[in-house]
This record gives structure tokens, sequence and C-alpha cells, in this order.
């Protein structure tokens, strides 16, 4: 364990906290209580993260942390109640950007991870930025920014070459000791690609059982970070969401009426909804 | 971390998961996935773990880390205003069309 006692203390009363908060969130009658425990857990892991010791750069980390939470807080204030679902889409996507960024610092740093380690790196890098720009295209079709469903001639076959070709580099410069920059430039261009990809051919309608399943993948890129840095409060939170969104897109999917899978692979099984 | 440490806390946290919204109400779909957007933006303290670690001598390092933080930080900060002002509507009832406009 690389941190102090007190903080790691903190990350586990932080984790038994966001637990509650989901379980209290679950119910119409305590779920305002449960967002503001989760929110006071929040600012609390964030708080004493800053005692972890050895920690530089702060000026740039509070410049940081400042900018992006106001313009959200801003941005999320002022939105309408009706268009509340794309702005999850894309606070859900910006966590998966911030995943795949880590990721991206621990390759630019070149340091040597065991294979389980590198692996789970990759596998989050690809998640996470997967995640980013899948939300990115949900948040413009819900905003009406782009009015069609586009599907690209041999969809199949496409998806298929460009996951392959994006696990192929993201391994090889998993396992590889320093890994250039251009093709740790060229493995995360291919992963947005692919979220963008995946994500163009699905219907406006069908958006919010995307958007959840998206923000499992968040959950999940989350989890493998926490491992990547040895951070269990971060594998926790992550993985908790990753379980709970998978669930919950299975039930919104439920409730909607449309089995999952002909949502997901509309394009490959021809049973697209038409209309979005 | 150990391997097998490693994957016990992932069984066990994906099972908390599954079983603490096993039982939501149709309406509090969309809520709670806004709520559990929300808990994903812990990835702020490893976006800001990963910039505290990065080399102060190396702007490339910098800037990504500095992303990482930012987006976090919008990720939780949405996260909770939006999560927060769609669970308000519960409590004032739908008349009163809370804090929109």
């Amino acid at each position: 364990m690389t941190y102090s006692g007190l903080v790691s203390a903190a990350y586990f009363a932080v984790a038994v906290v966001f637990i509650l908060g989901l379980k209290a969130m679950s119910s119409p009658v305590t779920a305002r209580r449960g967002i503001v425990w989760a929110g006071f857990a929040m600012i609390a892991a964030t708080v004493v993260t800053f005692f972890i010791p050895n920690l530089q750069n702060i000026g740039l980390m509070v410049l940081a942390i400042v900018l992006g939470a106001g313009v959200a807080w801003w941005s999320g204030k002022t939105v309408k109640m009706t268009d509340m679902p794309q702005m999850v889409a894309i606070y859900n996507g910006m966590g998966g950007g911030a995943a795949a960024a880590i990721a991206a610092v621990e390759l630019v740093k070149g340091v040597p991870h065991g294979p389980v380690t590198s692996t789970l790196l990759i596998l989050g890098a690809i998640i996470g930025s997967v995640a980013f720009s899948g939300s990115c295209v949900a948040y413009a079709k819900l905003q009406g920014l782009m009015k069609k469903s586009i599907t690209l001639p041999q969809q199949n076959t496409i998806n298929f070459f460009l996951t392959l070709l994006t696990f192929g580099i993201g391994l090889t410069i998993g396992y590889a000791d320093s890994p250039g920059g251009f093709e740790i430039f060229l493995f995360f261009v291919l992963a947005l690609a692919l979220g963008a990809v995946l994500v163009m051919p699905i219907g406006g309608a069908d958006m919010p059982v995307v958007i959840s399943l998206l923000n499992a993948f968040t959950g999940l890129a989350v989890g493998f970070k926490g491992f990547v840095l040895d951070n269990p409060a971060l594998i926790v939170a992550g993985i908790i969401v990753g379980a709970a969104g998978l669930l919950l897109t299975q039930l919104m999917a439920k409730a909607m009426n449309r089995p999952l899978k002909n949502i997901i692979f509309a394009p490959i099984t021809g049973d697209a909804a038409e209309g979005g | 971390m150990e391997g097998f440490t490693a994957l016990y806390i992932f069984m066990l946290a994906a099972f908390t998961g599954y079983e603490v919204i096993s039982r939501v109400p149709v309406i509090l779909h969309t809520p709670l996935m806004s709520g559990s957007n929300f808990i994903h933006g812990v990835v702020l303290i490893g976006g800001m773990v990963a910039l505290g670690k990065a080399d102060p001598d190396e702007p490339l390092q910098l800037l990504i880390g500095f992303i990482a933080v930012f987006l976090g930080a919008a990720n939780a900060a949405g996260g909770y205003v939006v999560t927060e002002r769609m669970l308000g509507m519960f409590k004032t009832g739908d008349r009163k069309q809370g804090g929109a406009q």
C-alpha cells in the first residue's frame, strides 16, 4: 500500500458511503438522501487525496478541478429538465475520457507493469475511450445535432476488424517496455473511432438504454484503473457501478419491451427500430 | 495489488452492485443511471494521483494528467447536479417544476 494509513481509512469509509448511497437511491423515499450522502463522500475523497505524500503539480490539479467542476456545475444547473438525458450522457463520457486519459499518462510515462496490470490498463483504456466517444455521439443524437442513424456499408466487418486492430495495437503497446508516441496516439484514435462507429447506427429512441450501457462501461474502466493505480476505492466504486449499470441496462431494455441484443446489434440483426 | 485479493474485491463488488439495485422501481431507472454516473466520478481521484505523480518537466504528461483531472471533476460535479435535480422532482411533485427554466 503506497498511501498513508489515514488516506486508506478515509477511502474505505468513502466506499462504504457510496454503497449505502446507491442503495438509498434505489427507493423513491430515500433517493434524495442517497445522492447527498454520496456527494459528501465524493468531497471527502477529493480532499483526502491531497494528503497523499509526494504528490506534485498541486497548483495544476486545483486549477483542473475548479475549471472542470465549475463548467459542469453551471451547465448542469442551467440545462432544461427535458434535456437531462443527454447531460447524463456527456458527463458519463467525461468519466470515460478521464479513465482513458489516466491510461494515457501511464503509457506515456512508460513505466513497465506486470502482465495482468498491463492487460487491465489497456482494457480500461479501450473501454474508457469507447464510453467517451460513444457518449459524445449519444449526446449529439439527443441534442438533435445528429439527426440520422448512420450505418456504414459493411458495418459488421468494420466493427469486427476495428475491434481486432484496436486490441492488437493496445496489447502490443501494453507489453512494450517504452511504447512509441505514435503507436500510443494511433491506439487512442482507433479506440475512439470504435466507440463512435458502435453507437452511430443506433436510433435516438434507444439512446437511454445505450447511455446506461456506456455508463456501465465507464464504471468498468474506472474499476480497471483502480487496479492499475493500486487504489481500492476506485476498484470498488467502479466495479459496483459496472455491475449495477449492466443490470440497470437490462431492466431498462425490459421496461421498453426491447430485448437488449436488438438494440445493440440492431445493424447486425436488422431489427432496428425506425425513428429518432 | 496481489492478483487473487484483487479478484476477490472484483467479485464481491460486482455482486454488491447487482444486489443493491436489484429491486428498483421503473420510475427510478433514469435517476439511478444518473446517480451511478455520479459515483464513477470518483475517477477524479485516480486522475489526481496520475497528475500528481507525473513528471513536472514533461509537458505531455502534465497536459494529459490535466485533462484527466478536468474530465473527472466534470463527471463528478455534473453527475451530482443532474441527479440532485432529477430526484428533487420527486419531493416537490410534478406541479411545481422545481428549478427548471
